[in-house]
């Protein structure tokens, strides 16, 4: 059986229980059904579709200029993919102001490739048929990253600026549930039914999330992205939706990556 | 008897102390915070609204804002700010008018189970839930719990079944706030997530004798 074959089919045995109900022994046989996925899909990652898809189209002479990505600077300078992700969000001269991957990437699509900004952010959380972009080149670009430290910077002011108010977005408590980031992350050791919370204001905690994302979901059969899993948080904060790539969620990832510096990062995983 | 009285009077009188300087240490937090300012209204430019979830949410009410500054500090609230806070809660708090605070606990059980209900992909027209089990063990069947809130199983059996307890629970659910500020629960009433039937429905999953929450 190939890997897709075989990452289908368990998918679907995942879907089948998961979809059983949500009383306990089925809930709990999930998870072991996740655990196995897991296991065996450990060294036949499903997001390495998305990578190869990435690569092709990082590499790809695309848009109105028919140029490739190739030469962009993501943060190591042009060109210059291997361990970029780690510096990830930091301050470029050139727009004049902190970028995470994805804002990044909407601006060299724009300046190299003449494509506009809502093209480039077109259908940027994958669905099925509807494949995303932005998801397979983050899953490249972050890809080669795999064994690297964190290490983003705050020398400059403005990257000092975007994760202070990182930081006061991570508290900030409003809505009709009044919660904040902080009420489901910022203590040891809770759940939220059977899923473990990561306390992001911890360190080894903040690490071991941050440097699992991009993640390939079981339960959606895509590979999400740090920017989706965070659209998703404010979705069940009951917040307004954040704009794809834009400064508030640059900053809060700022926040999160700063917090996670010295985690050795190592993604797109598989995740739940 | 008396010393005790003098001794609770002084610590009274040192929390009180405590809790004014406190108090000024929040006013000047709140003038002073370039940051916070900052991302409000980067919040306010970048969010968009969507389905329900309009932007007037990113407007702080002053128990929130309260709860903000305090978890960014790392700081518990002063004593004094918590008790003006429950107490201004307490009067959001609409007990039934037929005075009976005890639903069908299987509706309970069903509103316990559902977090559906004020994201902007739900139906606004449909009811919401209260998803309890994402935060507390209820149920003893139910294995897939939360632990952010306190177990509540065998609630009425050490809690009592009266009618206290029922009132009790009725207000907690309605506002926490007006018990514990800067709870992490949701204002399920205060906040029109739940409506008064369902929160009878809820009080039976906890108090109810035949609920599994106390079996």
């Amino acid at each position: 059986m190939n890997p897709i074959h075989r990452a289908v089919l368990l998918f679907c045995a995942v879907s089948a229980l998961s979809t059983a109900g949500a009383y306990a022994q089925q809930s709990q046989s999930t998870e072991q059904a996740i655990e196995k996925y897991r296991e065996a899909v450990s060294e036949e990652n499903p997001a390495e579709l998305w990578e190869a898809r990435g690569e092709a189209l990082w590499k790809q002479p695309r848009g109105p200029k028919h140029v490739s990505l190739e030469q962009c600077d993501i943060g190591l300078g042009p060109g210059v993919v291997k361990g970029a992700y780690t510096v990830l969000p930091k301050y470029f001269s050139d727009t004049g102001k902190v970028q995470d991957l994805e804002s990044r990437l909407v601006t060299c699509m724009g300046t190299l490739q003449g494509i506009s900004p809502e093209e480039a952010k077109k259908n940027h959380f994958g669905n099925g048929p509807k494949k995303s972009v932005m998801e397979a080149l983050v899953a490249y670009i972050t890809s080669e990253s795999r064994g690297m430290p964190m290490r983003v910077s705050l020398a400059r002011p403005e990257e000092k600026e975007a994760y202070e108010i990182g930081k006061r977005m991570f508290f900030y408590r409003a809505g009709p549930h009044d919660f904040s980031c902080a009420t489901c992350h910022s203590h040891d050791n809770l759940r939220i039914r059977l899923q473990d919370l990561p306390n992001l204001t911890n360190p080894k905690d903040a690490q071991r999330a941050y440097t699992t994302w991009p993640g390939y979901r079981v339960s959606q059969g895509e590979v999400r992205t740090m920017q989706h899993r965070l659209n998703d948080c404010y979705r069940q904060q009951r917040f307004p939706e954040p704009g794809y790539a834009s400064d508030a969620i640059t900053a809060l990832t700022t926040y999160l990556a700063v917090n996670a510096n010295g985690g050795t990062y190592n993604a797109p995983s598989v995740k739940r | 008897m008396k010393t005790r009285t003098l001794r609770i009077a002084g610590v009274v009188g040192a929390g009180v102390a405590l809790a004014i300087a406190g108090c000024a240490a929040m006013n000047a937090s709140q003038g002073g915070d370039k940051a916070e300012s900052e991302a409000v209204a980067l919040m306010k430019k970048d969010f968009k609204p969507h389905g329900q979830a309009t932007l007037d949410r990113l407007d702080q009410d002053p128990l929130q804002k309260a709860c903000t500054e305090a978890a960014e500090s790392g700081k518990v609230l002063p004593a004094s700010e918590a008790t003006r806070l429950q107490q201004s809660q307490l009067a959001t708090i609409r007990y039934p008018a037929d005075g009976s605070y005890l639903g069908d606990w299987k509706a309970g059980e069903k509103i316990a189970q559902t977090g559906k209900g004020m994201q902007w992909n739900d139906d606004p027209k449909k009811a919401a839930g209260g998803n309890c089990y994402a935060c507390h063990q209820l149920s003893k069947a139910e294995l897939s719990y939360g632990t952010i809130g306190p177990s509540l199983y065998h609630f009425g059996r050490t809690r009592g079944f009266g009618t206290d307890s029922q009132k009790y629970v009725y207000g907690k659910v309605y506002n926490p706030e007006a018990f514990t500020a800067c709870s992490s629960m949701p204002r399920f009433g205060a906040h029109g997530i739940l409506t008064e039937q369902q929160i009878k429905d809820v009080v039976a999953l906890l108090l109810d004798p035949n609920s599994p929450v106390n079996q």
